[in-house]
């Protein structure tokens, strides 16, 4: 979006969060930018990335989470101005680098933005990363609308250079995903040098070694914690730190983030603004104590919204608890309570259900009458289980590993790991992922059960990962599993690109965020000389595909497959097919065939159905992608492919 | 229709489909239309893996005074978009009122489960009352094989936002979509897109 460099100060536009907090990024004058995709972060760097050369940035996809934090610091160090990106779990792999960084701090302004998924949309986990906050001893920022989000992040970086210490800036789905009106501001002249000062005395962090180790440690946190009472002084007087309502409410909501959203609309919607004061709070970490305390002086009850997990409320109390001479004893309501749900995403109606709780009041959205009707209607509608898309290479994949395990015969089973062939665990993928956890999780785990031979276990073991999670995580688990004589296959889905999060590149390919020229780092290659027996096939060939997964089974030992196969969705994929496939009604034998409906009842590809009434199957013309594999799977060779011109 | 005034602020759209299916460009050009207007528009979202085969749903927010909750409430949605015919159920039967207007695509996209044979999906006979038994007034139109006339199924969304146009219920109009459109598009290939707007537009007004 090319309104992101727009110098037109005052213009207003729609911009989705993360475009808000790219454009924030850039009038807080930062130079540099790394991040690991994963949802709903990935579009800051990818923005970024895009007007890189027009702006002068560096901005990289980084390996992993830890690296492109430590990327973002080495620029600080050197006295630029640099954030870096991921989602929650990103947090748990950057925090070893993240714990040490708090014994220097930081010279540029440096910010660390987690975009956070509530309710795990798009995720395996909800993991709350404000509490690393408060465990790392930084500040910690929550933009409650698209304008602060913008606002808020210039103002990240200005503050972390100001303090000298990183600054978490905390973002959620409905934020970073959703879209609203942001009016721009200036757009700083941009060119400053890089250079890394170390010729100071030790422990002088603006001019010196950039160290921690034994016998500092106690001086550098004192030093940390200081920097953190500064900005309890700087977030009394935040402009991000807002209250409406009357000046002694009957109830106190205090908030943040999209919560923020959530409870003013139910207010709006109760109408309920002369009972109830809203104090939405955007810096979250240090607290603001005199702004907290004043209002909690204000209101003897007081209720805390907040997803996922009760971050605020809990040091809210502790801070209710120290000033109970000053504000008085309070009720609260919450997650502890039971008044705000301790799991999943919170919404409009949640709050509003809370609301109705506490104060006692009446409140249905629609007449009873509707209500019945538009419950009885809600079974009509089929659900959807999540599949792959038609023409994904996973589909061919996971139907050939299903085969080969089946044929092998030994309760083989799969061992997932993050991206979109998590969906192996559903009939999508032949079920056979069988356990599913973090980045590299897959192989560190098939590695362990590859050891237990001597405990009797005789069941095949696969762990699948894709082409960007292999250099994330796979790398070392596969160094493990060849060291240690694992009896394991690793199963590498190279689709071309980090495909769940929208085609981000990889160190794999050929070319980086920026769209520059990079040596590519060849899987294979890799795989091999860390000692692995290594083939490779292309999964739309699913007899070879089988016969070469079969084969790797029976060995002993770590081995390595690459199904490699560009994504159906990516760029130079998406709307051509290299298939026109059609299906010979006079061949296809119906429910009379052996196979009991091969192409739709096992397949599942969302391409071909079932034409009940004509007892055939169909190709749907608008949603085949033509990627053939279909007619590999029928028997009776009904389904043709004619290759497309 | 007044062009300067909403029918109601705010006004609640949510636009729906399956993953895959240009929900998210539907919201932004209608969005973009409205913002063009002055108006402030807030949309909630979700990528990712939600999208792989699921039920999407875009809601979309217009008001005069600044950002709304990117989720609607229950029983507030004012017009509901649906890319896919069945999925106006399920968007209706959570998020609809009496009043609630709704347009949809009459092309079934089939669940992976109905394709297994292992659910059924309702008739369109079904599928029509159902829709008509929750709504003050809604459309089925044909976008996807209009499209198709057109060269393209990807020209199904242009045909619906151009039959919300049509449905004046919004002060937009095709002069809001040919600027929004116009923006990052080469002449010829905006021109067939105006055309798609046309369509959309004359399917629910005859």
């Amino acid at each position: 979006m090319s309104n992101l460099l727009d110098t037109n100060e005052g213009a207003h536009y729609l911009y989705m969060g993360n475009d808000a907090i790219v454009r924030g990024a850039l009038e807080g004058g930062v130079s540099v930018a790394a991040g690991y995709p994963g949802t709903p972060s990935s579009e800051i760097i990818e923005q970024l990335a895009r007007i890189s050369d027009r702006r002068s940035l560096y901005v990289e996809w980084a390996t992993n989470e830890k690296i492109a934090t430590e990327i973002a610091a080495a620029a600080s160090f050197a006295g630029l101005r640099s954030i870096c990106t991921m989602k929650q779990n990103g947090v748990h792999v950057a925090s070893d680098f993240l714990l040490h960084l708090t014994g220097t701090g930081v010279r540029g302004g440096m910010v660390v933005v987690v975009c956070e998924d509530p309710g795990a949309l798009s995720s395996q986990n909800e993991a709350d990363a404000r509490y690393f906050a408060k465990m790392l001893e930084v500040p910690l920022l929550e933009p409650g609308d698209f304008q602060e989000a913008k606002d808020m992040m210039k103002w990240a970086l200005e503050l972390s250079e100001e303090l000298k210490t990183f600054v978490i800036f905390r973002s959620v789905t409905r934020m970073s995903h959703a879209s609203g009106n942001v009016v721009i501001g200036e757009l700083p002249e941009n060119e400053p040098r890089a250079y890394f000062q170390y010729k100071g005395p030790l422990l002088d962090f603006l001019t010196g070694p950039m160290v921690t180790g034994p016998g500092v440690v106690a001086y550098a946190r004192t030093v940390q914690q200081g920097r953190l009472k500064r900005a309890v002084s700087l977030f009394e007087q935040s402009r991000f730190n807002i209250y409406a309502g009357p000046e002694r409410p009957e109830l106190l909501i205090i908030t943040s983030s999209a919560c923020y959203l959530y409870s003013k609309e139910a207010i709006h919607t109760l109408n309920l603004g002369d009972r109830v004061g809203l104090l939405k709070l955007g810096t979250t970490w240090p607290l603001p104590e005199g702004l907290v305390r004043k209002h909690l002086a204000a209101a003897q009850k007081v209720l805390v919204v907040e997803e996922p997990q009760d971050f605020m409320e809990e040091n809210i109390k502790i801070l209710a608890a120290d000033a109970a001479g000053e504000v008085g004893v309070k009720t609260f309501y919450g997650k502890k309570s039971g008044h705000v749900p301790t799991s999943g995403e919170l919404n409009p109606d949640i709050i509003m259900n809370t609301l109705k709780g506490i104060l006692g009041i009446q409140y249905e959205p629609v007449p009873q009458e509707y209500a019945t009707k538009a419950f009885q209607s809600m079974f009509k509608s089929p659900g959807r289980e999540l599949t792959f898309c038609p023409g994904c290479p996973h589909r061919a994949s996971f139907l050939s590993l299903h085969n080969a395990l089946a044929l092998d015969n030994r309760d083989g089973f799969v061992c997932g790991d993050v991206g979109c062939y998590g969906i192996g665990v559903l009939p999508a993928g032949f079920s056979t992922v069988k356990t599913n956890f973090s980045m590299g999780s897959g192989l560190g785990l098939a590695t362990g059960f590859g050891k237990l031979t001597k405990f009797g276990m005789n069941q095949p073991v696969v762990a699948v990962c894709g082409d960007s999670t292999f250099f994330h995580a796979v790398m070392p688990a596969l160094v493990d599993a060849v060291h240690h004589q694992s009896d394991v296959t690793l199963v590498v889905l190279d689709n071309s690109g980090t495909a769940m999060t929208g085609f981000q590149p990889h160190p794999g390919l050929a070319v980086d965020a920026m769209g520059e020229t990079a040596p590519s780092i060849d899987i294979e290659a890799v795989c091999r000389a860390i000692g692995a027996d290594v083939a490779s096939s292309d999964p739309f060939d699913v007899e070879r595909t089988e016969k070469t997964l079969l084969g790797m089974l029976k060995k002993k030992g770590a081995k390595v497959v690459i199904l490699r196969q560009i994504c159906a969705l990516s760029p130079e994929k998406r709307g051509k097919k290299k298939y026109q496939m059609s299906v010979r009604e006079d061949v296809c034998i119906g429910e009379n065939c052996g196979c009991n409906r091969m192409c739709t009842r096992i397949l599942r590809c969302p391409g071909i159905y079932w034409d009940t009434a004509r007892k055939v199957s169909r190709i749907d013309e608008v949603i085949c992608a033509g990627c053939g594999v279909c007619a590999s799977v029928c028997p009776s060779g009904a389904i043709q492919k004619a290759e497309v011109a | 229709m007044d062009m300067n005034t909403l029918q109601k602020d705010p006004y609640n759209i949510i636009i729906t489909g399956v993953g895959g299916q240009g929900n998210v460009t539907a919201s932004r050009m209608l969005a973009g239309m409205l913002v063009g207007r002055g108006y402030s528009v807030t949309i909630g979202e979700t990528f990712g893996a939600s999208q792989r085969g699921g039920s999407v749903m875009s809601h979309m927010r217009i008001s005069s005074h600044g950002a709304w909750s990117p989720q609607i409430p229950k029983g507030k949605v004012d017009l509901v978009v649906s890319l896919e015919p069945s999925e106006t159920i399920k968007v209706l039967s959570g998020y609809g009122n009496p009043e609630t207007q709704s347009l949809s695509n009459d092309r079934p996209i089939y669940p992976v489960r109905v394709i297994a044979g292992d659910d059924k999906y309702p008739s369109m006979d079904e599928i029509r009352a159902t829709i008509e038994n929750l709504t003050a007034r809604s459309f089925m139109i044909s976008a996807t094989e209009e499209a198709l006339k057109l060269g393209n199924p990807i020209y199904q969304n242009v045909i619906m936002i151009g039959a919300v146009g049509g449905m004046d219920l919004l002060p937009v109009s095709i002069d809001d979509f040919r600027e929004v459109i116009g923006r990052g598009m080469p002449e010829d290939k905006a021109a067939v897109n105006v055309k798609a707007y046309e369509i959309g537009e004359a399917l629910v007004r005859n």
